[in-house]
């Protein structure tokens, strides 16, 4: 039979072969009698596969020589196979018997590579093979033979996924293996087919610690990590309430653990995994050393964590790659206790020698473990570092200063003079760096420091960095009461040169001149770009619809000369604990692949957003925050100009509130949109420059659509919308609150949900300073509408807000103030207000589904009434209740929605499925399983009532 | 309705050898059909659309010239499969690919093309990211030997697991071929092609043991490859390694010689960084014991130190059994057989290094004209009274140092114009004549006077004694009857030694 087979594969060579001379000579090698000719032959055919060669075209002369007896050439042969066998899936089939026969062999060794071939070999039509070959394996009598149907486990899956239950029944098996051989490779099958199955871990705990020192280092690494996930879910959290929980403050959490003040006991197999890993502290292995590291951080006492320092900082010798890994975790580890690596601060200085990104973080380290007591320390050894050669690490030097500076206030003065002393260094990086550093510290120290204003104000026509100018601008107009005959002058300079300039330095020239006017209207002379003014008004009310322009003009001294929020000079690191200490991710800062999220301990609630508290920083969102001043600058302009305006503004408003549903941006399209806005300001203003507009239209274009490219705008949803009662006129002392969602990107921050109020005043006097006041918790993240200065009687009026919901349906309190009363009031989310569309095809629905299986899939059969039945009904009745997405599909029993969490932009995938009498099943995939559950209820409930 | 979003897709055949790869492409269309608009230069721009028979062939138009013309490209969608360590590209100094391996489907070796890239931007090569992230798949690279050894990743896997591997990988070359070369590679790349077979299967290490390896694939040896060409024998073994499968995974059975014998060598190596004025800014002392055991049979050794309190940090061979060293402090395991670097170890900065040399230099560029001057004089400090040998001094001098004229009363010096890297190789340390390098030094005429003063690297090497005062007390064997020859030996060097000026 085999004979007949290879008669016939040798015509099939002669036909692919007879073209392709150069291969000539191997095939004949390859067919010849003797061993050594073959062997030859394949080891120059391995040596072209090596350099990337295709030697597909040899496949039928290899594969008859799989049956070889001589070893080398059977391995040779199986390499071949591995590699050709997807391509040529036909001929492939051929050595499969072979492997079936090997499968039985007495020979531990050969049974082994059988198996390890015959599961490389991806063509599907062999998977009920390899799965009879993988049980049978996993009950052979060899460890070495069960390691390899391990492995094979994992190969069959990535081909068929459809085999995971029969797999997992073969991984269950496996893991009550007591061989150190069989373990490492069974969790790594484990972690990669089932790895939300944690029940199939409980029995083997136990075991797999204490056997983890005997295992080979490599299965070790995945022991722990998996480990690492267990544990985080089975057991209670060991850090007590003190003052060493740095990272964890928020009230929230402080008050349950008062509440819970029964002396906390670590459950004894959490401490078994703590015992049994210390010493792998000792491994060479430097993964496995990290491991451990990240297994103490994420599961250890808060004060037995420092029991990793030495052996981290021992890694810090490793070869450079390690270095690397290594410093940017201990740089995370840092931010948040200091006290860990402050003994060790002279193992992280610089030496000349160092990569640049070893130097970075190094000085990232340093910058964090600097304190009171040894500020001075560092700042010397920084002084070094300013004069490097490399002069982007002698910039980043100076940032490091900036933010030593600003946390250690001892110190600020010291650093700022230091600073200034580098303005007349003769390098422009240097420069132009310590101009935005020391710009950073002025702001959180506003007092006296003109003089150090007016040396940059000298300095300002040799800068010609555009960052570097746009700061000095900006000091210039934040303190220009202190400078009051410089700031027109660098003003008058900038007219000249300002269309030469760069976007972020003209933002800030217009701002300066916004703010000199205000100051001192007199010496201004107003710039005269009216078309930048044109169109920062049209776009004005493109972004902000619901307010009155003309009411803003009033505050408008408020807002521009309103003491900034000092910028907080922080970490890059700070938001990395988000990731798994030792992960990709954490690598790369983004979430890789395959990220298994490390849950939070059981006994807190399922809040993992209170670490990402964030403060509004001007200067590290610098577009956003400019925007806002830029188009409020601009309108003051404007008012001065004509009384057209308030007209006018009327009708943009209708325009763009039209415009905006559509305004899914791109550049291309608000520069169409506001052509007939443009004839249309000609005609009623007859503006006097018509020349120049290009440039400066252009660089506003550019500019602008930052925004929504940011916010992701998709298919808006207009389902009915559902206002709530927010405060009642009786409770509030005539005044009421009502708001809705407005399901709109929110625009101050992303991660924000939009909220619109309308205010109403149902008293008979009016309400003076209605503003927000105290909100819990204290870290919420909200954006608050501007104080309203006064409300008349029967008068009401809408603002809008941004709250960071952190897509948890935790209601967001806070207190409504007037003049006189103060009113707590509370905004509760429905579940579907937490999620913007996102619009996506079926195919790539049915992608992201299939990633999202098992833990993360939530299904429940529901019955709808019968008036939902139809798809119209049924989308309005999902998009009702939840602020998704409809994907197109093909089958008309079928709907699909798909949506992202505001806050962390996880993925929400719901379809629903008809099937008979009205009943249906509805599923829900999403790594959010709380939401999924809360959404499913709402979802079952609204397509329950007619 | 019209949308536009931005997607990321890696194109990997391209239309040209010299197009760039598609990285991101302008997604526009409804579901029914897309397109991939790829801009290949400001005025060229190519469209691909995708098919409806499946992710693998697209058709391509292009505007370049005034005609429109057609091809297929291939397009790369990744799998849902997870693994550790997809492929692996080995990557020469000027950027050749000379050799590839792939543990699962195959990956075009246009992936490689965004490290390049990385390469490019990051002017030396040690500056490269060792991670970096492409649209479809993760890169981790390490630099060893003039050589990257760049591995393609395409699930969340810790980086320092792949590093450590690709690492294990090179070890593995050096400890096959001596050396860790391309050309070595390329005249064994059979055997290296075997190795990285066994090495990892399905993307997760099966063996990186040395001593497991080499049951299975032997080293070549003259020989052996005579033996073989004449006998049709062959370098792969038949038998399951019995390292595999024992709990002493590190050595094999049946090991026997004629002469038993077991050497150790302490390496420390100073760190230190001393300031201008001479002053120890850092310094720590990290050691290694190296050993090389040739013993018969299954020995297991004890070696104990005679003050192992000065051992601050550790970290051990898999070997070394770690309760016996948290209860008595002392090394007891059994070897594997030959070359093994048996524990490696820190003694912290706390306790005080002993500085062997100290310098005195002067390094001085003048405001007006283009030179400067250059005086350095070294001198014993503590040396536990031995000899220091091997001493140099490596200056990286700022770019704009054009030559050096130079007379040093010992040795001699270079200064390499490329590199601007001034060697001075002094050899012996003589107490009595202190060697010094003095003269001029030209800069390029109108550059601006260096900001500061380049550091000195210095390298030397003391015998006979490790710096700590470490000392081994005795070796003891269990297990064997035989008389092993038993040896230690000291040495000193200058790890990472900087002096600032």
């Amino acid at each position: 039979m085999t004979q007949m087979l290879y008669t016939w594969s040798f015509h099939a060579t002669f036909v692919t072969l007879f073209s392709v001379l150069r291969n000539e000579d191997l095939k004949e090698m390859l067919e010849s009698n003797k061993d050594s000719l073959k062997l030859e032959a394949m080891k120059r055919v391995v040596g072209l596969i090596a350099k990337g060669k295709n030697a597909s075209e040899l496949f039928p002369a290899v594969v008859k020589n799989v049956a070889s007896k001589n070893i080398e050439l059977k391995k040779l042969v199986y390499v071949y196979l591995v590699r050709y066998a997807e391509e040529q899936q036909d001929l492939a089939l051929l050595s499969i018997s072979t492997f079936q026969r090997a499968l039985k062999d007495p020979n531990q060794f050969i049974r082994g590579s059988a198996l390890r071939v015959l599961s490389s070999i991806r063509v599907p039509i062999i998977v009920p093979i390899m799965m009879l070959a993988i049980k049978e394996a996993a009950a052979d009598l060899s460890p070495y033979v069960r390691k390899t149907s391990a492995h094979a486990i994992q190969k069959l899956y990535s081909m068929d996924p459809d085999q995971k239950e029969q797999l997992i029944e073969v991984i269950e098996k496996l893991l009550k293996d007591k061989s150190t051989l069989v373990a490492g490779s069974v969790v790594m099958a484990f972690e990669e087919v089932c790895p939300d199955r944690i029940d199939l871990i409980h029995k083997n705990y136990r075991k797999l610690c204490n056997l983890l020192v005997d295992v080979e280092e490599w299965g070790q690494v995945v022991i722990i990590s998996m480990l690492t996930r267990y544990a985080r879910t089975q057991f209670t959290s060991p850090w007590k309430e003190n003052n060493e929980k740095a990272f964890y403050d928020s009230d929230s959490e402080e008050k349950k653990d008062q509440t819970e003040a029964q002396p906390y006991i670590m459950d004894p197999d959490h401490r078994l995994l703590l015992r049994n890993t210390k010493p792998l502290l000792q491994s060479r292995n430097t993964a496995v050393v990290m491991s451990v590291a990240q297994l103490y951080w994420h599961l250890a006492p808060k004060h037995e964590v420092n029991i990793v320092t030495k052996s981290l900082v021992r890694l810090l010798r490793s070869h450079r790659e390690v270095q690397y890994i290594v410093l940017q975790n201990i740089a995370t580890m840092s931010i948040q206790r200091k006290g860990m690596f402050e003994p060790f601060m002279k193992s992280f200085y610089v030496r000349s020698t160092d990569a640049t990104h070893i130097k970075t973080l190094k000085l990232e380290i340093l910058t964090n473990l600097a304190n009171e007591a040894n500020i001075s320390t560092i700042l010397r050894e920084f002084q070094t570092y300013v004069k490097s050669q490399d002069k982007a690490f002698a910039a980043a030097t100076i940032q490091a200063i900036g933010r030593c500076a600003t946390n250690i206030s001892e110190v600020t003065d010291t650093c700022l003079n230091g600073l200034v002393l580098l303005l007349s260094n003769r390098d422009e990086t240097v420069v132009a760096e310590s101009v935005v550093v020391i710009k950073k510290l002025l702001q959180t120290q506003p007092t006296q420091h003109s003089e150090i204003i007016k040396h940059m104000a000298k300095l300002f026509d040799n800068i010609t960095v555009s960052m570097a100018r746009a700061s000095i601008l900006w000091l210039m107009g934040e303190y220009c009461e202190r400078v009051p005959k410089i700031a027109p002058d660098v003003l008058r300079k900038m007219a000249k040169t300002f269309t030469a300039e760069e976007d972020i330095v003209k933002l800030q020239t217009v701002n300066l001149a916004a703010k000199l006017y205000l100051t001192n209207s007199k010496q201004t002379k107003l710039l005269t770009h009216y078309d930048i003014r044109d169109r920062t008004r049209f776009i004005r009310q493109l972004i902000v619809p619901n307010e009155k322009s003309g009411a803003l003009n009033k505050y408008a001294r408020r807002i521009l000369l309103a003491p900034k929020p000092a910028p907080v000079l922080e970490s890059a690191f700070k938001d990395r604990d988000r990731y798994q200490l030792g992960t990709l991710s954490h690598s790369l800062n983004t979430k890789a692949t395959g990220y298994l999220e490390l849950s939070d301990w059981p006994a807190v609630a399922p809040d993992q957003s209170v670490r990402n508290v964030e403060v509004i920083e001007p200067v590290r969102n610098p577009d956003t925050l400019l925007i806002i001043v830029l188009l409020h600058a601009c309108l003051i302009l404007t008012h001065k100009s004509g009384s057209e305006s308030e007209e006018e503004s009327s009708e943009e408003s209708d325009k763009t509130s039209s415009d905006s549903g559509k305004s899914s941006s791109g550049s291309e399209k608000s520069s169409s949109e506001s052509e007939p806005e443009q004839k249309k300001k000609k005609k009623m203003t007859k503006a006097p420059q018509k020349k120049s507009k290009p440039t400066a239209n252009l660089c506003l274009l550019r500019f602008i659509p930052v925004f929504p490219m940011s916010l992701q705008v998709t298919t808006p949803s207009f389902g009915p919308v559902k206002t709530y009662e927010l405060l009642h006129h009786m409770t509030g002392k005539g005044l009421s609150a009502k708001y809705h969602f407005s399901r709109q990107p929110c625009l101050y921050q992303p991660s924000m949900v939009a909220v619109q109020v309308i205010l109403t005043n149902s008293s008979d006097h009016s309400l003076e300073e209605i503003h927000i006041g105290d909100r819990s918790p204290a870290s919420l993240n909200i954006h608050c509408f501007n104080t309203i200065e006064r409300l008349e009687p029967e008068a009401s009026v809408t603002v809008s807000m941004g709250i960071d919901f952190s897509d948890s349906t935790q209601a967001a309190n806070f207190q409504l103030c007037t003049k006189e009363d103060q009113f707590s009031v509370s905004i509760q989310p429905a579940v579907g207000e937490l999620l913007m569309p996102s619009t996506m095809t079926e195919q790539d629905f049915s992608k992201e589904q299939g990633k999202l299986l098992g833990m993360n899939e939530t299904s429940a059969t529901i019955t709808m009434a019968t008036a939902n039945t139809s798809s119209q009904a049924i989308s309005k009745q999902v998009l009702c209740a939840a602020n998704v997405g409809v994907v197109s599909s093909s089958a008309n029993n079928f709907h699909r929605f798909a949506g992202r969490t505001v806050s962390s932009r996880a993925l929400v995938l719901v379809s629903l499925e008809l099937k008979e009498s009205s009943t249906a099943l509805l599923t829900i995939n999403t790594e959010k399983s709380v939401m999924a559950s809360m959404l499913l209820r709402d979802l079952k409930q609204a397509l329950a009532q007619a | 309705m019209i949308l536009q979003q931005q997607i990321s897709v890696e194109l990997n055949m391209r239309n040209s050898p010299s197009d760039p790869p598609c990285q991101s492409a302008l997604f526009k269309g409804g579901h029914q059909n897309i397109t991939f608009h790829q801009h290949v230069n400001p005025s060229q721009f190519i469209v691909w659309e995708l098919l409806q028979d499946g992710p693998i062939c697209r058709r391509l138009f292009s505007n370049s010239g005034n005609f429109w013309h057609t091809g297929t490209i291939s397009c790369n969608i990744p799998e849902l499969a997870a693994e550790m360590i997809h492929s692996l590209f080995l990557i020469n100094h000027s950027g050749d690919i000379f050799l590839e391996k792939h543990w699962k489907s195959v990956i075009s070796r246009s992936v490689c093309d965004y490290f390049f890239e990385a390469k490019e931007k990051a002017v030396d090569p040690e500056n490269v990211s060792p991670v970096l992230q492409t649209p479809h798949h993760y890169l981790i690279t390490i630099y060893r030997d003039k050589l990257f050894f760049l591995s393609v990743i395409q699930t969340e896997v810790p980086p320092l697991f792949v590093i450590e591997f690709l690492h294990r990988v090179a070890d593995t070359i050096q400890d096959y071929f001596g050396e860790c070369s391309e050309s070595v590679i390329m005249d064994n790349v059979v055997t290296v092609y075997e190795l990285l077979e066994e090495m990892l299967d399905n993307g997760f290490p099966l063996a990186t043991e040395s001593n497991v390896l080499k049951e299975m694939i032997r080293p070549p040896t003259i020989l052996r490859s005579v033996v073989n060409t004449l006998t049709g024998g062959s370098n792969v073994g038949d038998t399951l390694p019995t390292g595999q499968l024992s709990n002493i995974p590190w050595r094999r059975a049946g090991v026997k010689y004629t002469n038993n014998e077991a050497y150790f060598d302490v390496i420390e190596e100073i760190d230190a960084i001393l300031d201008k004025s001479g002053s120890t800014v850092f310094a720590e002392i990290q050691g290694v014991i190296e050993a090389c055991v040739r013993l018969t049979g299954m020995p297991d050794l004890t070696l104990s130190f005679m003050n192992p309190r000065l051992l601050d940090d550790v970290s051990f061979h898999p070997c070394v059994r770690f309760k016996r060293w948290e209860s008595e402090r002392v090394l007891s395991f059994i070897p594997p057989d030959g070359n093994f670097t048996l524990m490696n170890y820190h003694v912290s900065s706390q306790n005080l290094v002993a500085i062997p040399v100290y310098v005195k230099q002067s390094i001085t560029f003048f405001e007006m004209g283009p030179c400067g001057r250059l005086d350095i004089t070294i001198g014993p400090k503590q040396t536990m009274g031995k000899t220091v040998e091997a001493l140099m001094v490596t200056i990286h001098m700022p770019k704009a140092v054009l030559s050096a004229n130079l007379t040093p009363t010992q040795g001699n010096y270079t200064y390499d114009l490329a590199t601007k890297v001034l060697v001075w190789d002094i050899g012996k340390l003589n107490p009595q004549k202190l060697p010094n390098l003095r003269g001029s030094l030209s800069l390029q005429a109108g550059a601006p006077k260096p900001e500061d003063n380049p550091s000195l690297n210095i390298d030397l090497k003391i015998q006979q004694v490790a710096i700590s005062g470490l000392k081994v007390s005795r070796l003891d064997m269990y297990g064997e009857k035989y008389k092993p020859f038993k040896g230690v030996k000291y040495l000193t060097k200058a790890g990472k030694f900087q002096v600032r000026t």
